[in-house]
């Protein structure tokens, strides 16, 4: 199973382990992990599932589509290297990926 | 360790959030959700949508894992339905005659589906969708070259009919108003759906009067008043839900269209709160009364409601924001569009599939239906949120940059 570590803006880490298949968002909201709300379940709809995606990984993660793109226009603190979590599916090539957390969705 | 017990009926949207608030917000007692519905809180909007399409599987629905609830040391009681609440001895009780005891209650109850009053209305294969387990009885139904007759073009009818044509079926939507969505948006708007449906292969019927459901064993067709038959296999009714209230009514609370609660969700009693489609609460933004069948407000007001059940209290202040998928269209809603005057829109609803349709009443901006149009939608959000003004001749002006168009 793939893991996945969040680091939360006030550094603490947590490391998750999912089912290959498990996007970002559900796993930190499965697992209890906090700073991600995800509202609207994984529909791309709320905008906050907001996180960024680690340097060292943001060419395996790929790119926002455009739907994600015009919602991440809106989230605080946008970063090139922002994402919607929900639009993130771990995959063993995400093995080891490393999220950061904003201060705040909203 | 606290021997207080936060219980909450219902086990839902509002009931997961509010159960996670109460952690977060500090709760040391014990939490039970006590719910009817046999399987942890899950995600209901994709019931008529990805779930019902067969692009999704029931495991993907749950809110939160049932680990979850375990970790963090809140009880689910499943399938079990609460008959009433003692309010002078603080316990509820359950159908099979058990009694569970709290300090604190939440009726996170939803909404029961309206039943429609009509001959054939039990045959076989006639059925309303709410649950994860109507879903589940629908889809032995469904398949390529069957047929389905959905009455009620509101968004879970059309969603609906969205998810069975993508399954090859033969649907017709039957509307009893002359448009379909009528209740809820715009003419424009009602046009585009109806167009975009019809391309889709939908027979949409509008000003629609159902006689009968007719079959035998099982369901065979719909009859109308003037005569027109129509055969179906699958007979959908989603003429709108009904909220929850007969616990709190028979407690003695104060019902009037819904639980009503004052800003921070607490009923009339207030050892006892009350979130989500169950409601009846003030709105601060639009300065009235509401009841809102929606995820953002399940979600906003149980987040209150477990502040206040921790003592933390604070008013309920959120934007109404909603969403529709259906077929390649995402249907994004910020604000409430009721009481609209006028309507501006913004790119081309009559031919394309991407626009955004905003409500003014007067001159104030009271609600945006965005179509493909996340930028919208989210500009909107925040306009309204911030309580800031729109100016319609840049939100009509597709070559102006939306953001300009607030202040
Ligand atoms: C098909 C469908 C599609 C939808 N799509 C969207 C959408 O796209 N976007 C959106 O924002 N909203 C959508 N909604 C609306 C949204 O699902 C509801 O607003 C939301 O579920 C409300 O959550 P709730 O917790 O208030 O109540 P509910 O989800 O109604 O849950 C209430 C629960 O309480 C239980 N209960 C009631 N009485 C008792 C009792 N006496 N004892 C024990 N348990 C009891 C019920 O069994 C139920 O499980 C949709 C709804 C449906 C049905
Ligand atoms: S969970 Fe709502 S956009 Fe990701």
């Amino acid at each position: 199973m793939p893991s996945v570590k969040f680091i939360a803006h006030d550094g603490q880490e947590t490391e998750v382990h999912v089912a290959a298949g498990t996007n970002v968002m559900h796993a930190a909201v499965d697992n209890g992990v906090s700073g991600i709300l995800a509202d609207c379940g994984g529909a791309c709809s709320c905008a906050t599932c907001h996180c960024y995606i680690d340097e060292a990984w943001q060419d395996r993660t790929g790119s926002p589509d455009d739907v994600e793109e015009q919602m991440l226009d809106f989230v605080m603190e946008l970063k090139p290297n922002s994402r919607l979590s929900c639009q993130i599916v771990v995959d063993d090539s995400l093995d080891g990926l490393v999220v950061h957390l904003p201060e705040k969705q909203i | 360790m606290s021997d207080e017990h936060a219980v909450i009926i219902g086990a839902s949207h509002a009931a997961a959030q509010l159960s996670a608030g109460l952690r977060q917000g500090g709760w040391e007692g014990r939490i039970s959700i006590v719910g009817a519905e046999a399987i942890p809180p899950y995600h209901r909007p994709p019931l008529s949508k990805d779930y019902l399409a067969g692009d999704k599987h029931a495991d993907e629905l749950l809110i939160r894992p049932a680990t979850y609830y375990e970790q963090q040391g809140i009880d689910l009681v499943l399938g079990s339905r609460v008959t009433r609440i003692d309010r002078a001895g603080k316990e509820i009780e359950l159908h099979d005659g058990g009694r569970i005891p709290y300090s604190k209650l939440a009726l996170t109850t939803g909404a029961h589906v309206r039943k429609l009053d009509i001959a054939g209305g039990e045959l076989d294969g006639v059925f309303y969708l709410r649950d994860l387990n109507d879903v589940d009885r629908i889809r032995a139904y469904v398949g390529p070259g069957k047929s389905a007759v959905i009455i009620g073009g509101g968004y879970i009818g059309l969603e609906t009919a969205a998810s069975l044509r993508k399954q090859d079926m033969a649907v017709t939507v039957l509307e009893a108003m002359p448009r379909v969505l009528q209740r809820v948006t715009a003419p424009e708007v009602s046009a585009f759906y109806s167009r975009v449906h019809a391309e889709e292969g939908v027979n949409i019927i509008t000003d629609a009067q159902v006689q009968a459901i007719e079959g035998g064993a099982g369901v065979e067709g719909v009859s109308l008043a003037d005569g027109t038959r129509i055969a179906a296999d699958l007979v959908i009714i989603g003429v709108g839900v009904i909220p929850a209230t007969e616990l709190a009514e028979a407690a003695g609370l104060e019902v009037n269209n819904g639980i009503v609660v004052d800003e921070y969700a607490r009923t009339s009693d207030h050892d006892i709160v009350a979130a989500g489609d169950c409601t009846f609460h003030y709105n601060p933004i639009y300065d009235r009364h509401l009841r809102l069948e929606s995820v953002q407000n399940a979600t906003d007001q149980a987040k209150l409601a477990a502040g206040t059940l921790c003592g933390k209290l604070e008013a309920y202040n959120a934007l109404p924001w909603f969403w529709s998928d259906q077929y390649d269209l995402k249907l994004q809603i910020a604000g409430l569009s009721q009481g609209f005057d006028r309507v501006v829109m913004r790119g081309d609803s009559e031919t394309g599939r991407s626009f955004a349709a905003f409500y003014f009443g007067g001159d104030r901006l009271l609600a945006v239906d965005a179509v493909n149009r996340p930028k919208e939608f989210m500009s909107v959000r925040r306009a309204l949120g911030q309580g800031q003004s729109a100016d319609p001749a840049l939100l009509a002006d597709e070559s102006a940059d939306i953001k300009a168009a607030f202040s």
